[in-house]
């Protein structure tokens, strides 16, 4: 993996970018093992510490998954597609939400509003 | 999380110049810290009072739990900014120094990382470039199983693929349960590997924040912003 950091993003994020963006080149392959923290740290020529953050938040995405005495490993295709959804999901949520709080609208209010929109009550202007 | 150095309202000055004024910090364990400011901010000056070759005018600092003495000393390891080996020593008869002064000095490790930067043990320190005597100091320093590692200004004088090497080899051999203190003036070099910095400014602490956190709130790196805090 090429490791090249720019200087306004957190490194841990950057880390996160460059394996993604690895997967999806099929860099690195679903099931394929990884290295030690400390090794890509190493390579990465970054505070393991921070390897380790970028990676435990891959995790939580559904990218990697780690079994607890073997290492990590990049997840099965499925298991990819379903963390992408998630996160796109909780995106798209969000862009919604400040739209609505643009309006005036609180997150509360915003959801009745949606629930009243799908059963049909909500008149347009 | 176990603090590992705990310093608490400390002062220092030589006759009437005040060099340290106040300074309270605490180091966990497992951090690699910067501390960053331009020169005569007082960076040398903390890294002294840690390893004990100065004392405090006022002010308290522990050593894991320990007051600065024998016992912090063999937790501490202290690379000091100019290299103090005679130059009428073989690199060999540095490692037996070091063998002999410090319990914790791993010579196999050394040796190792001395055979991959090609460095004959049988060289005469005075045949060799400043640079390499740096590293070859480095290395002995980081071949400590120490707690706390104190590096003042590790890379002044290599060349910037030289910094990339050593950078490494304080990666490659710090445990995960030590802290490293960083004081460099360099720190585009340093900034990806440092957890935290610490800005220093003519005595006082002006900065004291994670790497991340900053780059995040300042959207810049740890080196713009220093020349941003200490423009002239």
């Amino acid at each position: 993996m090429e490791w090249k950091f720019e200087d306004d993003i957190p490194i841990y994020q950057q880390i996160m970018d460059i394996v993604k963006q690895q997967i999806a080149v099929g860099g690195l392959e679903a099931g394929q093992k990884l290295p030690s923290v400390r090794e890509l740290a190493l390579e990465a020529g970054v505070n393991p510490n921070t390897m380790q953050k970028a990676l435990a938040e891959l995790e939580r995405e559904g990218l990697l998954y780690s079994q607890r005495t073997a290492g990590r490993f990049v997840a099965e295709q499925k298991r990819i597609k379903q963390g992408l959804q998630e996160d796109l999901m909780r995106e798209y949520m969000q862009i919604f939400l400040e739209n609505m709080s643009k309006l005036g609208y609180s997150a509360q209010e915003a959801l009745q509003l949606l629930q009243k929109y799908l059963e049909g009550g909500v008149k347009e202007k | 999380m176990n603090v590992l150095l705990q310093c608490e309202g400390i002062h220092k000055s030589y006759g009437n110049r005040k060099v340290l004024e106040d300074i309270s910090l605490e180091i966990p364990q497992g951090r690699i810290i910067g501390l960053l400011g331009p020169n005569g901010s007082g960076k040398t000056t903390l890294i002294k009072l840690v390893s004990g070759l100065l004392v405090p005018d006022a002010g308290k600092i522990l050593a894991a739990g320990n007051q600065i003495g024998v016992e912090s000393k063999k937790r501490i390891s202290y690379l000091p900014e100019r290299t103090y080996f005679s130059s009428s020593w073989k690199v060999k008869e540095t490692l037996c120094l070091f063998e002999d002064f410090y319990e914790d000095f791993n010579r196999e490790a050394a040796e190792r990382t001395l055979q991959t930067l090609q460095i004959d043990l049988k060289s005469r320190i005075s045949t060799l470039s400043k640079g390499t005597r740096e590293k070859l100091q480095l290395v002995l320093v980081m071949s400590r199983e120490a707690e706390l590692y104190l590096l003042d200004e590790p890379m002044g004088g290599v060349d910037p693929a030289a910094r990339d090497f050593i950078l490494k080899t304080i990666l490659a051999n710090y445990n995960e349960q030590a802290s490293i203190l960083i004081s460099t003036h360099l720190i585009q070099d340093v900034e990806k590997i440092l957890d935290d910095v610490i800005f220093l400014k003519q005595g006082h602490i002006v900065l004291q924040k994670s790497v991340d956190q900053l780059r995040q709130e300042h959207k810049k790196s740890v080196d713009a912003l220093f020349r941003e805090v200490f423009a002239c």
